[in-house]
């Protein structure tokens, strides 16, 4: 097998549950969005990590997050990708800032490269990628209910 | 220039670069990064006057895959006895200045050597190791238990896509535009072309680069380095030391650090204020140590990643207000000679050679000894910074 070969043999690289991100995977697997939430001032965190960078509380909860937001940032990849993503280019990967007031790298699925702006209203939804693995991407919805 | 106050904690004005060495750049040179790293570290230490033998101090990109036992065994095992490491790729291109500057001001090492060898050519895929040559990221594993699987997994794979994304931000927030893109791109080339070990030649204008193709918006290929094969080393030794040797010494009048957004961790690139991030900070101790300001410059080294990553650290570092680098850049801003700020003369890593920005060091180094191929008159200080969406540094070098 050329190294070419054995890249495209890997397929789309998943991640894999830790110690620390553990309950989010096992909340997305039953359709939910779940964030560490400080238990003492109530900030909300993503990445998962031991301590509230506002105060530092080890103590936390996760919480299921509104899975709603808007698009901070966005690329249109369009030139070199790895082999697993080539034949969906060109494809959008956006910086969503959930209402929760944190940031998630994502998809925004069924929409066309020109359609994404700032400040586009998203929401959650949640595709299965592997037995243990399901992401979060986002679609379009609507600025107020929907 | 004015000296103004400086603060306390320094290394300032306590070493030299005294030596600079290369291999040749080209996108692919077929040979391994061992001996790449051996032949600019040997012209080094001859530029120097140096022997090898003496060298006592090695700093490095902790990525280096040149490490320091390979070193040993092959420069005689000389007695090192301080080696180093910088994290953060190319957000090193300055720290390890920094660290080399800091043995030896703290007298634990006198004859440091500092390197970065890089074969990085897509040609130059030797082994199936994630950073042995050629597109690290095209070996991600299939399974990621680390911070890149919050990313990955969407097809968001290679640094250019992030930092398309960091760009993109500073467009919504600023309006920066593609003209200004391509005046960073188009002034650099003009550089390069003047520079014999170039890799890009070719001059350019505003049209070449915006005719070239979108690889992830806003990015296009002309906004992206190159990915080159080559090896650059300096050595680094006390200024009492430095007045002794045979080359005008390129003091380092000052150098920093800080930590901040790292662009492999996006959801956290924005937790913190723009002012509290790595380059910003690292700017503000940095001027300090100096007690000079950034109009004092004479020539400067911007980590030139991608186009857009400039004009933000134009305004990171205080050359441009927050928001106004975009403008600095107008007009062939950045352009050797009659620019506001002749910038990366070199041709940089858009144009002269990807070597994670240590090739940009050297070229500091050879504006202070009035050596450039673009050179700016009576030069006698200059910035160089490394990546400013990494953990970073910058350090000012002086006559």
């Amino acid at each position: 097998m050329t190294t070419r070969e054995a890249i495209v043999a890997r397929g789309v690289p998943l991640p894999v549950p830790t110690r620390d991100n553990a309950p989010f995977w096992e909340g997305t697997r039953r359709g939910e969005l779940l964030l560490q939430r400080c238990a003492a001032c109530g900030r909300f965190r993503h990445y998962p990590r031991p301590t509230c960078p506002a105060c530092l509380a080890r103590e936390h909860r996760w919480e299921r997050a509104s899975g709603r937001g808007t698009v901070w940032t966005w690329t249109i990849v369009r030139g070199p990708t790895l082999p697993a993503f080539e034949a969906k280019v060109p494809y959008n990967v956006v910086d969503v800032l959930l209402d929760e007031g944190v940031h998630f790298v994502s998809e925004v699925l069924d929409c066309p490269p020109e359609a994404i702006v700032a400040g586009m209203p998203v929401e959650a939804v949640f595709v299965p990628a592997s037995e243990a693995i399901t992401l979060v991407k986002f679609r379009r919805r609507a600025p107020r209910g929907g | 220039m004015r000296r103004l106050p400086v603060s306390e904690a320094s290394i300032r004005d306590r070493a030299a670069v005294v030596g600079i060495g290369q291999t040749p750049f080209a996108k692919s040179l077929g040979r391994s990064e061992y001996d790449m790293a051996l032949e600019a570290i040997l012209a080094a230490c001859a530029d120097a006057g140096v022997a090898p033998r003496d060298v006592d101090g090695l700093v490095r990109y902790d990525m280096e895959q040149v490490d320091e036992e390979m070193l040993l065994a092959a420069l005689g095992n000389p007695d090192v006895r301080f080696f180093a490491g910088t994290a953060w790729g190319g957000g090193g291109a300055a720290s390890v200045l920094v660290v080399a500057a800091t043995a030896i001001a703290a007298g634990m090492a006198k004859h440091v050597l500092v390197y970065r060898a890089r074969a990085r050519g897509k040609q130059s895929v030797y082994g199936a190791g994630k950073h042995q040559g050629g597109r690290y990221w095209e070996r991600l594993e299939p399974e990621l238990p680390g911070l890149n699987g919050w990313h990955a997994a969407h097809g968001l794979v290679a640094a250019f896509q992030e930092m398309a994304m960091i760009a993109m931000r500073h467009r919504i927030e600023y309006g920066t535009t593609d003209d200004q893109y391509a005046e960073v791109a188009v002034a650099f080339r003009a550089h390069a072309v003047r520079n014999p070990r170039a890799v890009m030649r070719t001059p350019m204008t505003i049209a070449d680069h915006h005719a070239s193709r979108m690889i992830a918006d806003p990015l296009r290929l002309f906004d992206c380095c190159i990915e080159t094969d080559g090896a650059v080393a300096m050595l680094v030794t006390s200024a009492e030391r430095a007045r002794d040797l045979r080359q005008p010494p390129a003091y380092v009048l000052a150098g920093a650090m800080a930590g901040g957004g790292h662009h492999i961790r996006l959801s956290t690139f924005w937790e913190r204020r723009r002012a509290d991030d790595g380059a910003p900070r690292a700017g503000r101790r940095l001027w300090a140590m100096a007690g000079v300001r950034p109009a004092d410059v004479d020539v400067a080294f911007f980590y030139d990643f991608f186009t857009p990553l400039v004009i933000m650290a134009l305004e990171d570092y205080g050359f441009a207000p927050v928001g106004e680098g975009g403008r600095f850049v107008e007009g062939g801003g950045l352009a050797w000679p009659d620019g506001r700020l002749p910038c990366n003369t070199n041709g940089g890593q858009l144009s002269e050679a990807f070597i994670h920005g240590f090739n940009n060091t050297v070229e500091a180094v050879r504006q202070i000894r009035g050596t450039s191929t673009a050179q700016v008159p009576d030069c006698r200080l200059a910035f160089v910074a490394g990546g400013n969406t990494d953990p970073t540094g910058a350090v000012l070098l002086r006559r």
